[in-house]
């Protein structure tokens, strides 16, 4: 029997497997180019990131702050908003949270100054991400273009903030002071040894945490439904009574908050201090982070560890081969948020046509 | 002589439904064709097939007598068939002129084609009586001109196959007519007209053969002078339809609706509706009949609570509605459900389902507050029980909750939503359009469920342009023009005449006829 659509397994799994694949592909024929192996360098790479526990643990790392940027776009996404603010409101999220450091740290025991650091981090978040949402509900200017003003706006406003409030007296980096140690994230190694001497921290449970609840909020809520109803058709959603303004502010404050929450593995859980545009980009790989992911937790948690791998595994490998720079992982990352992101569905119509074709014989 | 157009034994099969099952007849050159069927019965299927849509899984096609394979659209303009779709694919912001060209430019340099386009087409017009402008823009053009511009474009490719899915379906009556003027033209120049509708009436009028189709088969093909209305539908939907269907004595309740000095303007600051107002009863349906766009779609709104109005007093039960104040309407639906007011909206896909969701949560969709328990999560259980419930007892085919509803055909959709609304046990009923787009069979039940709730004691206010509805269901009937009420009537007093002339905004008090002087917005 012919059929005119693709059946979930193939959608689901069989497409993004072969995107993956010729991402992969052409990244070894450039590697190739560059004059090395690229069998070779794929084990590297994958050893370096997957296999190796330390490498593991590094990978998880990068991903727990993946995971924040990925949900705080799918979650605009499925209210029909391209949030694309997610770097801006990371970079603000370290703000609340340092704000926090900053004044508590000397005072507060860790088990209240933790909490109310990650509480700032989602507040100044959600906080710079109610602007657009608010221009967008009540005056209908477009999300993307306020998001992306407002990511120029943070990063101005943020180096203004730091070089001339938060420098520490006598000091040239532009970064504020080290937090006390009492602000620091609980490492995981504490726990598990094998992972040895790696920032991978409880941020990474809790962004698990905050995938299984924006599964749960999403499909099974009535707030979801009110959200996806916004989404898919907000003509329908204004007759079925939502408030389709509310929608629009709510789901760009919990955005924020969430792309807040990302800052609180880069900072709180490594470098403990606030730095100039410490995001580097973490806020636009949850772009690709949500397409690839098709906003699904699951896929969402399967590209950000992806994304996490590339950064470690390719970190390694540009040690061990001189010839490959590290920027070679940038268009790597190119690559795959072109396969997978942009052209989605090119297998498509072959696979269909194949899979028609095996039913036939 | 070779028929234009034959079909041999085409099937079409999309997974587990045959949309198209051994379908075999052939249409004559110069003829007018109506195909006819309910929602569903594999006419679309067909025409797309041989539009090259899509592929038929076996059997052949002959234009003009030879075997042809269509693949794709590109390959059927080539042969000479056109489509007119049911929604227009026309540039909004383009010319006239412009929109003909589109895909026929003829060549790199516009300037020189589009002179030798414009001389063309003003020859067309002519010749077939199309009143268009060249360089008039789509959208300001009325939806029947719109669709003179389709026809226009499949003329200027020089198709000699003309394809119309449901034509008449946003057009008024004398655009009805003018159409048919126009397509007995094209007849007259030998060409071939295939004609997909729901209205036998319009089969009846202006077909030469018809085929009746159910179930993705043929089921006869008659000569149009030898049917009648009665058979066609007997045969469409595989019984007979009753003519009349039974309602209990008119016996309205205390007043439900009291719509007092109703006015809209819109945006522009043109009068929408003015001075308008009513009573509605318990166990009585109210319908307004008038020419599509002349303030009844503002007034359903506006007492759903999609829309606010400039000014003027509803009350509900004794209670007036809450307008007052208000900035804007935005989320106010949900008030007036709870207060008891349900709503099948005129524009089914954009308002009434949400395409991408499943039939399950389309069911819920206006009374998603009542299915979640106390942690703010959906009892899908509960859902799911009462999804069965609703799509066996309204009869919705396939009856698969989880399938999106924008898979079911337009009558089926149409089912889900009156079935959501009748099931929430509204005082009030406010009901846009029903019928549109559905077929007989389907009417019937729709009528049927809508007469049972007004048994039941239920206030119904019906906005319908469909006069042959609005005499089946309605106890009173006011008519509605330029944003007024121009007249108002009891059933008994049904006069298509009468009424079509307050539709025109005619007030015939007294044997003067006055034309009220409201911008018909």
């Amino acid at each position: 029997m012919k059929t005119t659509e693709l059946p979930r397994w193939a959608t689901a799994l069989l497409l993004p497997v072969l995107n993956l694949t010729s991402a992969l592909l052409v990244a070894a024929l450039v590697i190739r180019l560059l004059g090395e192996s690229p069998l070779e360098s794929m084990t590297i790479l994958v050893n370096s990131a997957i296999v190796n526990p330390e490498g593991l643990s590094y990978t998880l790392f990068y991903a727990s702050t993946f995971i924040f940027t990925g949900l705080a776009v799918s979650i605009a996404m499925k209210a029909g908003l391209f949030n694309i603010g997610g770097e801006g409101q990371m970079y603000f999220g370290g703000l609340g949270l340092t704000l926090a450091m900053l004044f508590f740290d000397a005072s507060l025991p860790a088990w209240l100054l933790i909490p109310a650091a990650i509480a700032g981090a989602a507040l100044f978040g959600a906080m710079w991400a109610c602007i657009p949402g608010y221009l967008q509900a009540r005056r209908g200017s477009h999300v993307v273009v306020t998001t992306i003003m407002f990511n120029f706006i943070a990063a101005s406003l943020m180096n203004f903030i730091i070089v001339k409030y938060l420098i520490p007296d006598g000091q040239q980096n532009p970064a504020s002071r080290v937090f006390l140690d009492a602000g620091a994230m609980p490492r995981l190694n504490a726990w598990l040894p094998v992972l040895g001497d790696t920032p991978l921290n409880v941020s990474f449970l809790l962004a698990i945490v905050a995938l299984a609840m924006y599964g749960v909020m999403v499909w099974r809520s009535l707030w979801g439904y009110q959200l996806r109803a916004t989404g898919l058709n907000a003509h329908a959603a204004h007759y079925a009574g939502v408030s389709i303004s509310r929608t629009i502010i709510v789901a760009m404050l919990v955005s924020g908050a969430l792309a807040g929450l990302a800052a609180v593995n880069s900072v709180m859980g490594s470098t403990h201090y606030l730095s100039l545009n410490f995001p580097a980009g973490a806020g636009f790989v949850g772009i690709a982070i949500a397409l690839m992911g098709r906003q699904h937790p699951v896929g969402i948690f399967l590209s950000a560890v992806l994304f996490g791998a590339l950064i470690q595994g390719g970190f390694d490998l540009s040690l061990e081969k001189p010839n490959i720079p590290q920027e070679t992982f940038i268009f790597i990352q190119g690559l795959i948020i072109l396969f997978c992101g942009a052209m989605e569905n090119f297998y498509g119509p072959a696979v269909l046509r194949l899979i028609n074709l095996g039913r036939k014989g | 002589m070779q028929p234009a157009v034959e079909f041999r034994n085409i099937c079409k099969a999309f997974g587990p439904v045959q949309a198209n099952a051994d379908v075999s007849f052939a249409i004559a050159k110069g003829s007018i064709h109506g195909v006819i069927g309910e929602n569903g019965a594999g006419k679309s299927t067909l025409m797309s097939i041989l539009y090259g849509y899509y592929n038929a899984d076996s059997g052949q096609l002959l234009i003009d007598g030879a075997p042809r394979s269509i693949r794709t659209s590109h390959e059927a303009i080539a042969l000479g068939i056109g489509m007119v779709h049911q929604h227009f694919s026309l540039v909004e912001n383009m010319t006239v002129l412009d929109n003909v060209m589109l895909g026929a430019e003829g060549g790199f340099r516009l300037a020189a084609q589009r002179a030798a386009a414009e001389a063309t087409l003003r020859d067309i017009c002519e010749r077939y009586g199309l009143d268009v402008d060249p360089r008039a823009t789509i959208h300001d053009l009325s939806v029947g001109a719109q669709q003179r511009v389709e026809i226009l474009k499949q003329i200027y490719r020089s198709a000699s196959i003309l394809i119309l899915d449901e034509p008449t379906a946003v057009l008024t009556a004398q655009e009805t007519a003018a159409l048919f003027d126009i397509l007995r033209r094209f007849k007259e120049q030998g060409k071939t007209i295939i004609l997909i509708t729901h209205k036998l009436g319009e089969i009846m009028d202006i077909t030469d053969q018809v085929t009746v189709m159910r179930a993705g088969a043929v089921i006869g093909a008659v000569a149009t002078a030898t049917t009648s209305k009665e058979q066609l539908a007997t045969m469409m939907v595989g019984r007979p339809i009753e003519g009349v269907l039974p309602r209990a004595p008119f016996q309205p309740g205390a007043a439900v609706l009291k719509v007092d000095n109703l006015q809209l303007n819109d945006k522009a600051g043109v009068r929408v509706l003015a001075d308008v107002g009513f009573t509605l009863h318990a166990g009585e349906i109210v319908a307004i009949a008038g020419v599509s766009g002349n303030g009844q779609s503002a007034l359903l709104e506006i007492l759903s609570g999609m829309r606010l109005p400039s000014s003027g007093r509803v009350e509900m039960l004794g209670t007036p509605l809450p307008f007052a104040g208000l900035p804007d309407a935005d989320g106010l639906p949900a008030t007036f459900r709870t207060l008891g007011i349900g709503h099948v909206p005129e524009d089914r896909l954009r308002d009434g389902v949400i395409k991408d969701f499943s039939v399950m949560q389309n069911t819920v969709l206006g009374y998603q507050e009542r299915v979640t328990n106390r942690w703010g999560l959906f009892d899908f259980a509960a859902i799911a029980r009462r999804c069965a419930r609703l799509l066996a007892a309204f009869d919705v085919r396939p009856a698969n909750p989880d399938l999106p509803i924008g898979r079911l055909s337009g009558g089926n959709q149409q089912k889900v939503v009156i079935a959501r609304e009748v099931s929430a046990a509204p005082k009030l009923l406010l009901v846009g359009q029903p019928t549109r787009g559905v077929d007989i069979g389907t009417i019937e039940s729709i009528h049927k469920q809508l007469l049972k709730m007004r048994d039941d004691g239920v206030a119904i206010l019906l906005v319908s342009v469909e006069l042959e509805e609005v005499r089946a269901l309605a106890d009173r009937i006011i008519v509605m023009s330029g944003g007024r009420i121009t007249g108002e009537l009891n059933i008994e007093e049904f006069d298509t005449t009468r009424i079509g002339l307050l539709m025109g905004g005619m007030n015939t008090v007294g044997g003067m006829h006055t034309v009220s002087g409201v911008h018909n917005a």
